[in-house]
């Protein structure tokens, strides 16, 4: 397993150049540059913009400049945030976003599984077609309803809870954005979760089990439990990724400092070290949990192994 | 690590608690600042929100005052030759946030690091009226030869190549601050940081937390801090208009730079009148034609019947009905210098405009028979979008087909720059509050002037004319008769001069509107 990892790793590399050579070329061939904005520059004073930040070179000599200052770890100062560099950023940026992410995946597994298995063990009943009509509920309305929607009833007019604002990651704050957050999640992992119960339900090592004369409850904790979670888990790799990374909309309705916006707000300035940045590290996330669920599967599933 | 986070937060907490206690009766207020500041450094921001802090930290020689009116800053007087071709600044006796005096040597450094290349400042230019500044700016002479001169330790001297009537204006910017030296001179360029700073102005940076907030704190050294009366400001960066309003409405924010939605304007002069304060701003709406040689616009026929048949007042009463006023002109009327002049059919009833729109559609060869295919640019906007729609619209009688592209900014602006367009939305808000901000745009070198292929010599000659005349009467005539060409020639199609919808909490005392958008906040107090 030790070696599975290592060799996963060093493939990692490999993968990561390819994502950042693509991105930075990508974003170059987009029309518009970090200095176009409503008001014109004039061409002595566009050439200094281009000068100070190596723009007036060859585009290779860029991509070469970049890549030498990545492999110190730097990722360069930001276009558009000037007083910061971009590690600077994600640094800040990142803890934010990692903590309202892991309450919300919290939240959404702490629901979401239960929903499901509650609805595959009621199977067409009336309990399962109200949990599931809520699940496609949460999937259809998308968060930059609900989002605002949640601060306009908790945050104004119940005054209940902040309409907004981080407050140092106080748990008022968080409230309204983790709830936001895992609303969609809550529902995809209860369909998938039910989905995946009624399969396995219906396999033959259940019935065996049952044969064994044990109780539902015990045929359902022991053994139908750890294999249905599978399509879960493999979910929740991206999904982590994704989730943790921010999102662009709630931060934006609560006002929220993680590094979601960054992604979006940085290709719409064409902040080219932001976008490289956070796509780096974005891409290094999703390779490191892809692992992490591929070696959990594992532990979930005997017959998965890795050996060599 | 996580329990070193929790212990950490607990701090803070702690922390955070005991400031609130020690404070209890400090004034602060609350800002919504609408959108993360790009750079606190004087000489890096360009934006709004970035100059909106960063005046508040470092004073300028000449300074805005409550109403928006330039007043004496850090220099208490100064003097104009009678050319108008030499300044020269008294400095006040202040010091910096450290306790150092505050020097003409610091003004001076200041105006040498803004004109440096690698500093490349984006408003370098309005500068470039001192002796050398284009040559130092461009990197083809040293910073010591820029015409700037500290004749003793309260003295600075500026000379100019040519009388520059806006120059005073430019030093009221806040690249203009003088900055510390000495400071600078220990931190290099990464000198911008909480708690260190060492600032001039009436506040003090003591927090910056990237996209949660900017933290000032009352400079006790400011030169007249006895009639400062905050305590504290907080900035936030809310950049979604509903979020903004949410947290108005929830008490949470005392100010908001966030402009209303005009989907939600209606609805906030209802529910918030008290709140609800609006002003003129210098600034134009309008759309670029392109005059370039084998474009349809190049015909002036067709730039008048467009102009003719578009109903100003459709778009800012039905469209936006916020407040903005409908503009035959290109300097907005609220701009000082007193230039006048609009299109000549501006006072024509529709029907006439209509008559004579068709007629001349149908001398350049068009009508509804033989429709003219034109493309209108314009940037991702639900506002931009709806004029776009109208024009439109409003075009189609004359049988001009409209075909709309929308594009994010950075693409539409790159556009523009490239002159690659048709017709194409575009928006100014002045930097400095004078004609010639906008009407300089339109000259040959001008960027409008390059991305339109404008160009009227006798239109050039008269705003270089009107850049050198002092006579405050003659100048408005060179620049009103200059502004009467480009209309005449229906070079643009302008639509409306801007307004500022701010929230304010009737809470805030001395907060006026200003037309360059200023509102010093150490005229500012808060009642609780």
């Amino acid at each position: 397993m030790l070696s599975y990892t290592l060799k996963r790793l060093a493939l990692a590399i490999p993968t990561l150049l390819i994502v950042i050579t693509i991105s930075f070329f990508l974003m170059r061939v987009a029309p518009g540059g970090p200095f176009d904005g409503e008001r014109q520059l004039p061409p002595e004073i566009e050439a200094n913009l281009k000068a100070a930040y190596h723009l007036d070179e060859p585009l290779p000599m860029q991509y070469l400049r970049y890549m030498g200052n990545l492999l110190q770890g730097d990722f360069g100062p930001s276009f558009k945030y000037k007083d910061f560099s971009v590690t600077e950023l994600i640094v800040q940026g990142f803890p934010v976003s990692l903590e309202l992410g892991f309450w919300a995946i919290l939240l959404a597994l702490a629901i979401g599984l239960p929903l499901g298995v509650i609805a595959a063990l009621k199977r067409n009943s009336s309990i399962d077609y109200l949990v599931m009509s809520i699940a496609l509920g949460g999937i259809a309305v998308p968060n930059f309803v609900i989002a605002p929607l949640l601060a306009l009833v908790f945050g104004v007019l119940l005054a209940w809870l902040p309409a907004g604002g981080w407050n140092g990651g106080a748990w008022q704050n968080m409230l309204l954005p983790v709830i936001a957050l895992s609303i969609q999640q809550i529902a995809y992992i209860a369909r998938m979760m039910r989905a995946s119960m009624i399969e396995i339900l219906s396999s033959h090592f259940i019935r065996t089990a049952r044969a064994k004369g044990l109780s539902e409850s015990e045929v359902i904790w022991r053994h139908a439990m750890r294999p249905a979670m599978l399509p879960v888990v493999s979910y929740l790799g991206p999904a982590i990724a994704g989730i943790i990374t921010g999102s662009v909309v709630i931060e934006q309705i609560f006002g929220i400092p993680g590094i979601g916006r960054y992604f979006v707000q940085g290709a719409l300035n064409r902040d080219y070290t932001l976008v490289m940045g956070t796509v780096v590290f974005y891409g290094a996330l999703i390779v490191l949990l892809n692992l992490i669920v591929d070696l959990l599967y594992s532990v979930l599933d005997p017959q998965i192994r890795y050996d060599d | 690590m996580k329990l070193n986070r929790l212990f950490s937060s607990t701090l803070l907490s702690l922390a955070l608690g005991a400031t609130m206690l020690s404070t209890a009766q400090a004034a602060t207020l609350r800002i919504n600042n609408a959108a993360e500041p790009g750079s606190l450094d004087p000489h890096k921001g360009r934006n709004m929100w970035d100059s909106r802090i960063q005046r508040e930290l470092f004073d300028r020689l000449v300074d805005y005052g409550p109403d928006g009116r330039l007043v004496p800053g850090l220099a208490s007087s100064w003097d104009i030759s009678e050319d108008g071709m030499t300044y020269t600044f008294h400095l006040r006796d202040a010091q910096w946030s450290d306790g150092t005096p505050i020097t003409a040597h610091d003004a001076a450094f200041s105006l040498h690091r803004l004109l440096r290349p690698e500093i490349a400042n984006q408003n370098a230019n309005l500068y470039y009226a001192i002796v050398n500044a284009p040559a130092v700016n461009a990197g083809r002479a040293a910073p010591e030869t820029l015409g700037v001169h500290v004749l003793d330790d309260r003295t600075l001297e500026i000379t100019l190549n040519q009388p520059t009537a806006y120059f005073l204006q430019s030093m009221a910017m806040s690249e203009a601050a003088p900055l510390p030296e000495h400071y600078l001179k220990a931190q290099g360029d990464n000198w911008i940081k909480p708690d260190q700073t060492v600032v001039s102005g009436p506040f003090r940076l003591t927090q910056w937390q990237p996209q949660a907030q900017v933290v000032l704190e009352k400079n006790p050294r400011f030169y007249d801090a006895d009639a400062v009366k905050l305590d504290e400001v907080i900035f936030y960066p809310i950049d979604d208009d509903n979020g903004a309003l949410n947290r108005f409405r929830a008490g949470s924010i005392d100010i908001s730079y966030s402009g209303v939605a005009s989907a939600r304007y209606e609805w906030v002069k209802e529910n918030l009148p008290d709140a609800l304060r609006s002003g003129p701003l210098v600034g134009e709406y309008f759309y670029m034609f392109s005059l370039r040689d084998g474009t349809p616009l190049a015909d002036k026929r067709i730039r008048e019947a467009l102009n003719l048949a578009t109903r100003r007042e459709v778009i800012t009463e039905q469209i936006l009905g916020m407040g903005q006023q409908p503009s035959y002109w290109l300097v907005p009327r609220v701009t000082s210098g007193g230039a006048k002049g609009k299109m000549a059919f501006a006072d024509e009833d529709m029907t006439a405009r209509m008559t004579r729109a068709r007629q001349l559609m149908k001398d350049a060869g068009y009508g509804p028979g033989n429709p003219l295919t034109l493309t209108l640019r314009y940037n991702t906007s639900e506002d931009h979008k709806k004029i776009a729609v109208a024009l439109a619209a409003m075009w189609k009688p004359l049988g001009v087909n409209v075909q709309m592209l929308n594009s994010e900014a950075a693409v539409h602006y790159a556009a523009i720059d490239q002159g690659d367009f048709e017709i194409a939305r575009y928006g100014m808000i002045a930097t400095v509050n004078d004609p010639f901000d906008f009407l300089g745009a339109y000259t040959t070198d001008g960027s409008a002037g390059n991305s339109t292929g404008y160009h009227n010599a006798d239109y050039d000659a008269l705003i270089e004319r009107s850049t050198h005349e002092l006579d405050p009467d003659k100048r408005a005539a060179l620049i009103t008769q200059a502004q009467q060409l480009l209309l005449d020639d229906y070079a643009l199609l302008p639509l409306y001069d801007y307004v500022t919808n701010y929230l304010v909490s009737p809470k805030v005392k001395g907060w006026q509107s200003t037309p360059m958008d200023v509102h010093p906040l150490r005229y500012i107090s808060i009642e609780e």
